[in-house]
């Protein structure tokens, strides 16, 4: 029974009418659970009822405690309070509604809330997760006896549409509810999900979806995402809740000096403690993993009431994470250390302080995170900013008056990825024969695929058939073949068995479980705890006896055993923090836009704590302050070198691609650069000649050394030998299903086993340069590890406007960069500089010529 | 003896190393020349590795073979070696003679022509390459110099091996470098492999031991332009 039919009712703006349409739209049981708890349904649920129960899907656009998952989950609970019950022996029916969460963990805490109104009205309603986590036992069984609402992550999505049965198991889908919405499209996840959800309208064409989101800055991208796309264009509907109370929000206006460059904030650890002290459980946030471990360590040494302090981020063992939550809940902290694992809209205990440790990079990561505090809707939240250099002040201070203002930034959605396809692709003829016309028509109606030509189409398919090489060596070995009916086809069960061990787009950096053992055990300890996981790069660089910062203790770095990393009990000076590839997110284009134009206006300056201001000032009497969209470059010597920094602001990313390609340039003008460095807001070359001359001399001028031409050639020729193209490479490769995942247990084991990714790479791209892998890796690199179109925005923005000032000594502006340098690696070409400097100690030890034969028996 | 210009400019005294008291080049794309020999040593081609891993359903890109042949030709082409010792898994497996595709046939077997070529058996290709001319030989004794796939448990001086494709890392400035080398002690010498999907493995790890004297033990590394020559006191497990 539809309800949609018999209570059709028109959208309209007055909340009144709304209200009083409560009774009409919700079945008794509903309106009397309301009534219970004294509370009465809002606007924007019954809004979205009504437009469900039109047949319409819908964006939900509200801040966080505006009761979104009861909204995205009304129409399913309304419609299955009607549904009559299953009589015994009649078949089973099939899932009602699917939810889709970015987070195992936040589908868990969903079953949670929404179990308890369930109970409450009385309805006969079953409600059950699948993750990675859940038993195989209770996987079956749910194929069986599929639960009414089944709340799950991509993945898994993924894997049940690839099931031969899946378009039984799905048949009586009626909603799919999509949680956290924004900060599902912006990945790869989403392109996988977007295909996803094509999918499941072959299966049931009806099929209307819900979305739920925090505010963004384009809806209507959402709005398409969320349903077909053929025809093009078309938009699910769009009910926005605006903001809550107004947070409150303040920098932390240090009595101590604030620190010219650096990420700890260490100078605050005395205030943040204090302000731990003074409410009643407070959540500090992070941008990265390494951040939390020193801030949660620093934390502890202040801790003279031994508060209960804890840490929560992605590398830790799982159960710790999910023990840290629980307590989190219970309101058994007082202060949890988080990085964006916590970020999402999960609902957990009474958080009343938000502490920001560092900058934000992004005004509506922000937002987001603030939204933690006080999760009711009404209240103001609070939360103070902590600033861990001077120009994170800048940052925090625009940051704060673009949440004020509204302002969101949220990244733009990108075309959907070929590798992504190519696993769908292979996925869908898993789960039974497709022809490629109607899967072509299928795929375009996912939004981020909407412009995808058939030829590129064609090439996925001969790409996930033989491999889509020029050379057609492999057409004996094909995973998928087309036959005589026209209809592909999986070749080999085996296939099938391949697919469900890589599905997925997430491609973790090869990582070492950090075993702990007993300390003097040394290597021979065994048996002790898992205490997360860390980078291979990292565990690599430490010797037997470092010491590192990990999970909140120091450990002693044993040795590497098989794929784990053996640690015991450490203590003592030199703590090494370990580093993390990802996690660093570059500061937004909006922000940037932002920290430029408080730059360029020393009205704004008041706003500031006076030692940054003071910094300010000192700049525009020593040096000069760009204007807004000008680009400042300063020239000046120190020491025996020639320095150059340029303050573009447009994110560590973009200024280390920037880095390299300038290096490049100097290097062809015979600067004789050394080195460059990069931060969020500028970047540092330096070089043996004095470049300020070169400029002079217009060999090259400074325009033509920052010409928009540079990311032509050099950028190619760069590129190719990138540690980040191959790094991408693999990613690429992996998703597509070119080369297998990793598991713990199987690395290392053989030397025949699998072929490195780096490998492919390099005979991939000398052979097939166009092959559409490494198209795929090219497109990714641009966007992501190398921001190259934000590079060129900026090099098109500032042509004819850089502004050259050669000094006689370094400026105030330029010191938080100059303090960067010799804290990061210049550059790839360099690792046989650092043999060479290996090879020449063991000479300079042993003397020259020790090498040639010394061992010999006869002389030479 | 008529050396090319390149030639001898390759065999300049520094690049030289003993190995048993003979004379060898330790050159930097991986392989060893043995001037008074005339005689070019390669490990570990594994050609048609790529078309071997295909069969299995992945589809990595099909150059493996032609990569590695052209790299091959590159270093017959400076050297003019008399003698070829290929030092077994020439072939991924079994079959790869068989599957190779005609175009890489003929150009391997341009390569042969002329000189005496050696296919030592290895454990991935225990039996002679089909329709390809050379000879099989389980070892082969040159002068004072046993080549043989496997390294041998027993010490044996003069020793050339390949099999366990070594490779030595270091950590200099705190970044870790990891290249292919060559691993030897002045008495034997385990060559790096050359085939272009090969991995490698940490001359330290437990496959090695007691493979050399660790006191004299070095890792010829690999480097962009040259070799670079690690002490084994230097070298990283992992």
């Amino acid at each position: 029974m539809r309800l949609a039919s018999r209570y059709l009712w028109r959208v309209t703006e007055q909340p009144r009418l709304a209200e009083q349409n409560a009774a009409v739209l919700l079945p008794e049981p509903f309106v009397r659970w309301f009534a219970a708890k004294g509370w009465s349904p809002r606007i924007h649920q019954l809004e979205l009822l009504a437009k469900a129960q039109a047949g319409q899907s819908v964006l939900l656009i509200a801040p966080t405690g505006a009761g979104k998952t009861l909204a995205g989950f009304l129409p399913s609970l309304t419609e299955l309070a009607h549904r009559p019950k299953r009589k015994p022996g009649e078949a089973h029916r099939g899932i009602h509604t699917l939810y889709i969460s970015p987070l195992k963990a936040l589908a868990v805490d969903i079953e949670r809330n929404l179990g308890r109104p369930v109970d409450e009205i009385g309805l006969p309603v079953t409600i059950e997760t699948r993750t990675g986590d859940t038993p195989s036992h209770k996987r079956q069984r749910q194929k069986l006896v599929p639960p009414d609402i089944l709340l799950t992550t991509p993945e898994q999505l993924a894997l049940l549409i690839a099931s031969n049965d899946a378009r039984r198991f799905f048949e009586d889908l009626r909603y799919v509810v999509l949680d956290e919405l924004h900060s599902l499209v912006t990945s790869k996840r989403g392109h996988l999900l977007a295909l996803g959800l094509a999918r499941l309208r072959r299966f049931v064409p009806e099929l209307q979806t819900i979305g739920l989101s925090a505010t963004v800055a384009e809806p209507d991208e959402l709005r398409r995402w969320l349903v077909s796309q053929n025809p093009a264009g078309d938009r699910a509907g769009l009910i926005t809740v605006a903001g809550g109370a107004k947070p409150d929000i303040s920098i932390l206006d240090s009595r101590e000096r604030v620190p010219w460059s650096g990420h700890s904030a260490r100078y605050a650890i005395p205030e943040i403690y204090e302000a731990i002290k003074e409410h009643r459980t407070t959540l500090l946030f992070v941008n990265t993993r390494s951040q939390a471990e020193l801030l949660f360590q620093e934390l502890w040494r202040a801790n003279e009431d031994s508060l209960p302090i804890a840490l929560h981020h992605g590398s830790l063992d799982v159960g710790q994470r999910r023990r840290v939550e629980k307590a989190m809940a219970d309101n058994a902290l007082r202060a949890i250390v988080a990085t964006s694992t916590l970020d999402l809209g999960i609902d957990w205990g009474d958080v009343d302080l938000v502490v920001h440790v560092g900058a934000p990079k992004g005004a509506s990561r922000l937002a987001q995170r603030i939204g933690r505090a006080n999760h009711r809707m009404d209240e103001p939240s609070k939360a103070i900013l902590i600033p861990a250099n001077r120009f994170e002040v800048l940052e925090c201070r625009a940051a704060l008056d673009a949440n004020y203002l509204g302002a969101q930034d949220t990244p733009p959605l990108i075309k959907g990825a070929l590798d992504v396809l190519s696993q769908h692709v292979l996925g869908v003829a898993c789960g039974g024969p497709f022809d490629a016309d109607l899967l072509y028509e299928e795929v375009r109606g996912a939004a981020p695929y909407a412009a995808l030509e058939r030829e590129t189409f064609d090439r996925v398919i001969d790409f996930v058939a033989t491999g889509g090489y020029a050379l057609k060596n492999y057409e004996r070995y094909a995973r998928i073949r087309r036959n005589k009916d026209g209809l592909w086809r999986v070749s080999h069960p085996r296939v099938a068995q391949q697919y469900r061990l890589n599905v997925g787009t997430i491609v973790e950096m090869p990582e070492l479980n950090v075993r702990y053992v007993r300390q003097g055990r040394g290597m021979a300890g065994r048996g002790g705890p898992v205490l997360g996981k860390i980078e291979e790069y990292f565990a690599e660089t430490l010797r037997p006896g470092d010491n590192f910062l990990f999970a909140g203790k120091v450990l002693r770095f044993e040795g590497i055993r098989e794929n784990e990393c053996v640690v015991s009990n450490g203590a003592g000076a030199n703590i090494i923090v370990p580093s993390y590839a990802g996690g660093k997110f570059p500061l937004s284009t909006y922000l940037a836009e932002q920290v430029r134009g408080m730059l360029a206006d020393s009205d704004r300056w008041k706003v500031l704590p006076e030692q940054v201001a003071d910094w300010l000032r000192v700049q525009e009497e020593k040096s000069v302050l760009p204007k807004r969209g000008d680009l400042l470059v300063e020239t000046f010597p120190r020491g025996n070198r020639h320095y150059m920094v340029a303050y573009p602001f447009e994110g560590r990313l973009a200024h280390q691609t920037l880095g390299m390609l300038l290096t490049r340039r100097l290097e062809r003008a015979h600067a004789r650069p050394l080195g460059f460095v990069a931060t969020d807001y500028s970047l540092a070359v330096w070089a043996l000649d004095d470049m300020a001359a070169l400029f002079k001399a217009k060999k090259p001028s400074l325009p033509t050394l920052f010409d928009e031409d540079m990311l032509g050639d050099d950028l190619e020729a760069w590129l190719n030998d990138s540690w980040m193209l191959k790094r991408t490479f693999r990613t690429c490769a992996v998703i597509a299903g070119l080369i297998e995942k990793r598991y713990p247990g199987q690395e290392k084991s053989g030397r025949q086993v699998t072929v490195s990714a780096d490998l492919i790479y390099d005979v991939l791209r000398s052979h097939e340069p166009d092959h559409i892998l490494l198209q795929a890796t090219r497109t990714d690199a641009s966007a992501g590890l190398l921001d190259v179109s934000r590079l060129g925005e900026m090099l098109s923005r500032v042509r004819g406007r850089i502004m050259h000032k050669h000094l006689d000594q370094i400026s105030p502006l330029a010191v938080p960069v100059m303090l960067e340098i010799g804290k990061e690696s210049v550059n790839g070409g360099a690792n046989d500089t650092l043999l060479m400097e290996a090879a020449d100690l063991v000479e300079e030890a042993m003397g020259r010529g020790w090498r040639a034969g010394s061992n010999s028996r006869k002389s030479m | 003896m008529n050396f090319s210009l390149s030639r001898a400019t390759l065999i300049a005294e520094a690049d030289l190393i003993g190995i048993a008291g003979e004379r060898a080049v330790c050159d930097r794309r991986g392989i060893l020349y043995f001037p008074d020999l005339r005689l070019l040593a390669v490990s570990d081609l594994h050609l048609e590795k790529g078309s071997s891993f295909a069969r299995r359903g992945a589809l990595i890109p099909p150059y493996d073979t032609g990569a590695t042949l052209l790299r091959l030709q590159a270093v017959i082409a400076d050297y003019q070696p008399r003698i070829v010792v290929s030092l077994g898994d020439s072939f991924h497996d079994g079959g790869g003679a068989e599957r190779m595709h005609q175009s890489f046939r003929e150009r391997l077997e341009a390569m042969m022509a002329g000189r005496d070529w050696f296919w030592v058996a290895g454990n991935h290709d225990p039996d002679a390459p089909a329709d390809l001319p050379g000879e099989t030989v389980r070892e082969l004794a040159v002068g004072s110099l046993a080549f043989r796939h496997e390294p041998s448990r027993l010490r044996v001086e003069g020793e050339i091996a390949g099999h366990l494709h070594p490779c030595a890392r270091i950590v200099q400035r705190g970044r870790s470098v990891r290249r292919r080398c060559f691993a030897g002690d002045g008495g034997r010498m385990i060559m790096p492999a050359f085939g272009a999907y090969t991995g490698s493995l940490n001359v330290l790890d437990r496959a090695y031991a007691g493979l050399f004297r660790l006191e004299t033990l070095m890792a010829y590394m690999l480097g962009a332009e040259r070799i670079f020559a690690i002490s084994g006191s230097m070298l990283r497990p992992g």
